[in-house]
């Protein structure tokens, strides 16, 4: 055991355990490789860490991960940029084993490493590296190489130029429809770093093929680059070679294209200027919104307010909020609730008048919906509407929404509307709360649900900072303490509850006056834990108090609880009097 | 071996009757010896190339075989994807390793046992050189990688193992902790520590060693890659691999779910069946399979012998079908046992993608997925078992899952019967082979040469619905008795050649043309 003195022992096990048999201590080794490295100085590191590390890249995939991750900031350790090269050997072996994940975080490593190397070691070492990869014998090497070439062409001479461009070519032709996804995913990539001339020749090429590939699978993707390569076109050359594509993917015949067309198409429009997007992509946009698959309808929905501040508002009335209004009572449940997450969100694109003569109605059916989530949406997105027609309108409504998700019978959906709370009694100023909403929320006090109960209990709070203490007084604390006097034992832990979050919002003198003698009156009730509860209350709540009523009412309610028969009861007592010691020596 | 077995295919004249030949067997039963119930062999199947053979038994054991006349065995992936092997040799297959692939478990919840019984395998894109499967029993499909594994030997450790803490205590019991490893493939990892005195050098850096592998020996390791549980609430019946290389089907009785190979934990449901009330169910899914070639096409059976093509272009859930092809019954000949026989045991795709060959309980059906009024060929496997339709209930023979199968270039099919045969039938046009063989070393034993017939008229062949085989009664005629507890029901085609590998018990036996 005298080794273990050694400084150098502790690195010795390191390096050893690289070749252990247990997995957990080959991942710990690997995940300090830099300081093995550093033991190890810059120029054993290159000439004999790294070789050891290519040899052994048939370990678990756990461990080939961890390696490819590490090294992506080995460049320090092997002596700077000058040798970055030295690292690229590992990382290729990697770039072609079979877990897709450890090929995605080799690929970027490669990547991050090829961004600070010279122009001329990408020359002599990584260009040569993407070519191996992509003339590699198993898909996996050619998968990887399609993310490399955005790297290597940029610093490429212009014979080579024109050997990656084909190359990239090829893989997009491959026999494996892996290969194929992976190129239709790096295209845009490889595409920004492309010159003007052959990114219209050659890529728009590449990217015609990858739009008419049979696998579906190819297609998706190829629309996924739609927009990317849209944004480095200049506008004319989108709307002639973008545009009539994607207008073709939007009557695709498989829904998961369509789905993909979507959610892009927004991007598209921006990327097409105004007046194409009126004349080719909204016709395209309301297809999708009145879609034959639910799905599609869901992305298309869910873009409806974006899309609507592109346009002039003029534009969405015409076109857009008809298929608003169909699809506010779509046969999907999913379709409508979406549409309720957003729709809020038109009100300030289409102003006051428009709002009111179009959108209301639509609020108002969405929140009469049978299903509580489109409600829901409506009632969290309240604020936008607020700002643009005001509350008022929507009030009659919403009342008996808000009442019927207060009562639904998932609690679930009670607690989403809780969380709301907050919110709507700022939106709908104190008169109308206390009106309408003031019993529900003592009604929650009460659920059968503790978390139902905790977050009612957490509403009070928040409901007290929002309206300030004087209204919590008068509205408030009374009801509340009403309820300390419950028969059941878990509702006057509920009052405990909310008694300590409020007693810091209400101030001290409240908190003397009403909550402390509530509270040690608790402390004779029968049941042990709600003396313990009462102990921890009177923990949280001892420092907002004054020092003199700490000494005549708090200490002797916990020294008499700290004798106790309960043993819990006992500790919490003890403990919050260890606590008002510490505080009271300390000032 | 390799003798004159050429066979010729002329493609002008209609095919010659193939003579089979018995190749091989593998777990050959010794006379009178016993079998033991997870011998049995629950599934078959090769590989794209035909390179690789997987069995499945009721132990939940995968064994895999590999071809050993390949001429070529370390060439390119390439240039053994185009290679037109001569045909002098036939395929001959050496066992290659074995696996664990599932455990019987009990589920608690349902108070249900989970048998151990692989039901299907399917092989998927290999990489690297390792072999890539999916495994299922009822409920719980795995995801393998069959890898050759260098067996470790380090030398030069900076610390005498003997002496460190660190190490010795924690390698000695690794591979027990880990589940993955159960199959014992990588237990016999040693370590080969110089034993001679270690000294720890005194002074800097440069005595520090990386540790070196000095074994050149290669050992087959299987490992579980995922695991996709959880997803199924009936019995799983078939998996089929999407030619996208990245997803698959799997399916019930009552429903059909979508992976993504990558991701275990998330599936679509794609189809569903099951009825709002269960009362109301009056068909099953019993097997289904992706188009070879359309990404977006898939087809299932079911227990009423229609067989239904879905596009999944059409929408999420595929609750309407594209295509429906069912066989109109002949009016008057509906007994109690109609429906029963009805119900399909296995569909397959033809390697184009065209035809689909559907076993029912007495026949094999080749269907073209541009005609959906009929079959265009029908089989009759075992048609004397008719008038024992009786007794086949009473012994619950009658609803017995035979497999089938179709050669690599489309021309022959293949079905597996009682009393360990197995018929092969020509499909092509005017083709009247209808041969039947035995799962034994002498595989013609059995069969009574039936008179050639005369081919048929053109008209005939032109409607192209053929009825076959149908009066082969001999072997029964022959004073064999029909043993029902000898099923012939699991049995593939090799992908390229004219080679047939069946599972008798559990036998697997290999014939060739």
């Amino acid at each position: 055991m005298s080794m273990a003195d050694e400084p150098l022992y502790p690195i010795a096990v390191l390096i050893d355990e690289l070749k252990n048999d247990d997995i957990q201590l080959r991942l710990n080794s690997i995940r300090k490789l830099s300081t093995i490295a550093r033991a190890l100085g810059e120029e054993r590191t290159r000439k004999e860490l790294i070789p050891f590390l290519t040899e052994n890249n048939d370990d678990d995939d756990e461990v080939l991960l961890a390696m490819a991750a590490e090294l992506g900031g080995f460049i320090p350790y092997v002596g700077g940029v000058e040798h970055a090269s030295a690292l690229l050997p590992p990382l290729e072996a990697f770039c072609s084993v079979e877990e897709t994940c450890v090929r995605d975080k080799a690929v970027e490593s490669l990547c991050r490493i090829g961004s600070h190397m010279r122009d001329t070691d990408l020359v002599e070492y990584f260009i040569p590296l993407v070519k191996r990869l992509a003339a590699g014998e198993w898909f996996t090497a050619r998968v990887s190489a399609c993310g490399l070439f955005h790297i290597a062409y940029p610093s490429a001479p212009e014979a080579s130029k024109t050997e990656l461009r084909s190359i990239y070519s090829q893989l997009c032709q491959d026999d494996m429809p892996m290969v194929r996804r992976s190129a239709a995913t790096n295209l845009g990539k490889f595409a920004a770093t492309v010159e003007y001339t052959h990114l219209k020749a050659d890529i728009m090429s590449i990217f015609d093929d990858l739009t008419q590939d049979d696998q579906d699978s190819v297609r998706l993707l190829a629309v996924e680059g739609c927009a990317a390569l849209g944004k480095l076109l200049e506008p004319q050359d989108c709307v002639a070679h973008i545009l009539p594509v994607i207008v073709n993917f939007s009557q695709d015949k498989s829904w998961r294209v369509r789905y993909m067309v979507a959610n892009q198409l927004y991007e598209l429009c921006e990327a097409v200027g105004p007046e194409p997007t009126r004349a080719e992509l909204v016709p395209a946009y309301v297809r999708l919104l009145r879609d034959n698959e639910a799905e599609v309808r869901i992305a298309a929905a869910g873009k409806v307010t974006k899309f609507c501040r592109i346009l002039s508002s003029e534009h969405a009335i015409q076109n857009i909020l008809p298929c608003v209004k169909e699809l506010s009572s779509d046969s999907s449940q999913h379709v409508r609730s979406t549409l309720a997450s957003v729709i809020m969100g038109m009100a300030p694109v289409l102003g006051k008048e428009t709002t009111i003569e179009h959108l209301l109605p639509i609020f108002l059916s969405l929140l009469k919906d049978e299903f509580p989530d489109v409600r829901l949406n409506i009632i969290s997105k309240l604020d936008q509407v607020n700002q643009v027609i005001g509350i008022d309108l929507l009030s009659q409504s919403l009342l008996p929404a808000i009442v019927e998700l207060a009562e639904d019978r998932h609690w679930r959906v009670r607690l989403a509307i809780i969380e709301y709370i907050p919110l709507l009694a700022s939106q709908l100023g104190v008169t109308f709360f206390d009106d309408k909403l003031g019993a529900l929320c003592m009604q929650w006090l009460q659920d059968k649900v503790h978390a139902i109960r905790e977050a009612a209990a957490n509403n009070l709070k928040r409901l007290a900072e929002e309206f300030g203490p004087d209204w919590a007084m008068q509205h408030i604390i009374q009801k509340v303490l009403e309820m300390i006097n419950n028969p059941h034992y878990l509702y006057r832990m509920t009052i405990l509850r909310a008694i300590s979050l409020l007693a810091p919002v209400v101030g001290p003198e409240v908190t003397c006056s009403n909550l402390l003698p509530a509270v040690v009156a608790a402390s004779k009730d029968r049941v042990p834990n709600i003396k313990f509860n009462v102990a921890k209350v009177l923990q949280s709540i001892f420092p907002i108090v004054d020092q003199s009523v700490v000494e005549k009412t708090i200490r002797p309610c916990l020294v008499e609880l700290s004798e106790d028969p309960d043993v819990d009861v006992r500790y919490f007592s003890s403990q919050a009097l260890q606590a008002i010691d510490n505080v009271m020596m300390s000032s | 071996m390799n003798g004159g077995d050429d066979v010729v295919v002329a493609s002008e004249e209609p095919l010659q009757p193939l003579e089979w030949k018995f190749s091989q067997v593998f777990g050959e039963r010794a006379a009178g010896e016993e079998v033991q119930e997870v011998d049995i062999i629950s599934a078959i199947e090769f590989d794209k190339s035909g390179n690789h053979l997987a069995t499945g038994d009721r132990g939940g054991r995968v064994v895999l075989f590999e071809r050993t006349d390949s001429k070529d065995q370390h060439g390119s992936r390439r240039d053994l994807e185009s290679t037109d092997y001569s045909s002098s040799r036939h395929p001959e297959f050496r066992y290659k390793t074995e696996f664990q692939s599932h455990e019987p478990e009990f589920d608690y919840l349902k108070s249900l046992e989970i048998e151990e019984k692989i039901n299907k395998i399917k092989w998927c894109q290999t990489a690297n050189g390792s072999v890539f499967l999916l495994s299922t029993n009822d409920k719980t499909i795995k995801f393998w990688k069959v890898q050759e594994k260098k067996v470790k030997k380090i030398s030069d450790m900076n610390i005498d193992p003997s002496k460190a803490i660190g190490n010795g205590s924690s390698s000695s019991n690794s591979n027990s902790s880990k589940p993955h490893l159960a199959n014992g493939g990588s237990s016999d990892k040693s370590y080969n520590y110089p034993s001679n005195d270690f000294s720890f050098p005194p002074g800097g850096l440069p005595s520090l060693r990386l540790p070196s592998v000095v074994s050149h020996e290669t050992s087959l390791l299987a490992r579980c890659r995922r695991v996709y549980a959880h997803a199924h609430d009936y019995h799983i019946n078939s998996i089929s691999n999407n030619s996208d290389g990245e997803t698959f089907i799997s399916a019930d009785d009552l429903r059909i779910n979508l992976w993504n190979l990558e991701i275990s934990n998330q599936s679509f449901n794609i189809v569903d069946v099951k009825p709002t009330n269960m009362e109301d169910l009056t068909e099953v899914i019993t097997s289904a399979e992706f188009h070879p070639t359309h990404c977006n096409t898939l087809a299932y059976s079911s227990s009423k012998g229609s067989i239904r093509l879905i596009d999944l272009r059409q929408s999420a859930l595929c609750d309407s079908h594209a295509k429906l092809f069912e066989e109109q019954e002949a009016p008057g000949s509906r007994s109690f046992f109609t429906e029963i026989i009805a119900s399909i045991s296995d569909i397959k795709f033809a390697k184009e993608g065209r035809y689909i060959l559907s076993r029912d309980y007495m026949t094999l059906k080749l269907w073209d997925i541009n005609m959906d009024s009929g079959p265009v060929s029908t089989f009759r496997v075992h048609e004397y078992l008719r008038p024992k339709l009786c007794d086949l209930y009473e012994n619950d023979s009658i609803f017995d899952k035979f497999e089938c199968c179709l050669s690599g270039d489309g021309s022959r099919v293949s079905t597996g019967s009682y009393s360990n045969l197995f018929r092969v039938f020509g499909c092509a046009p005017g083709s009247t082979e209808a041969t039947t063989l035995e799962a034994s070393k002498n595989p013609t034993r059995r069969q009574v040469p039936t008179p050639s017939r005369p081919s048929r008229s053109l008209g005939n062949s032109l409607t192209r619905v053929v009825r076959r085989g149908a009066e082969n009664t001999g072997v029964d005629a022959n004073g064999n008795s029909f043993d029902f507890t000898t099923k012939l029901l699991h049995l593939a085609w090799h992908p390229s050649e004219n080679s047939i590998a069946c599972a008798a018990a559990n036998s697997l036996y290999m014939y060739y043309a």
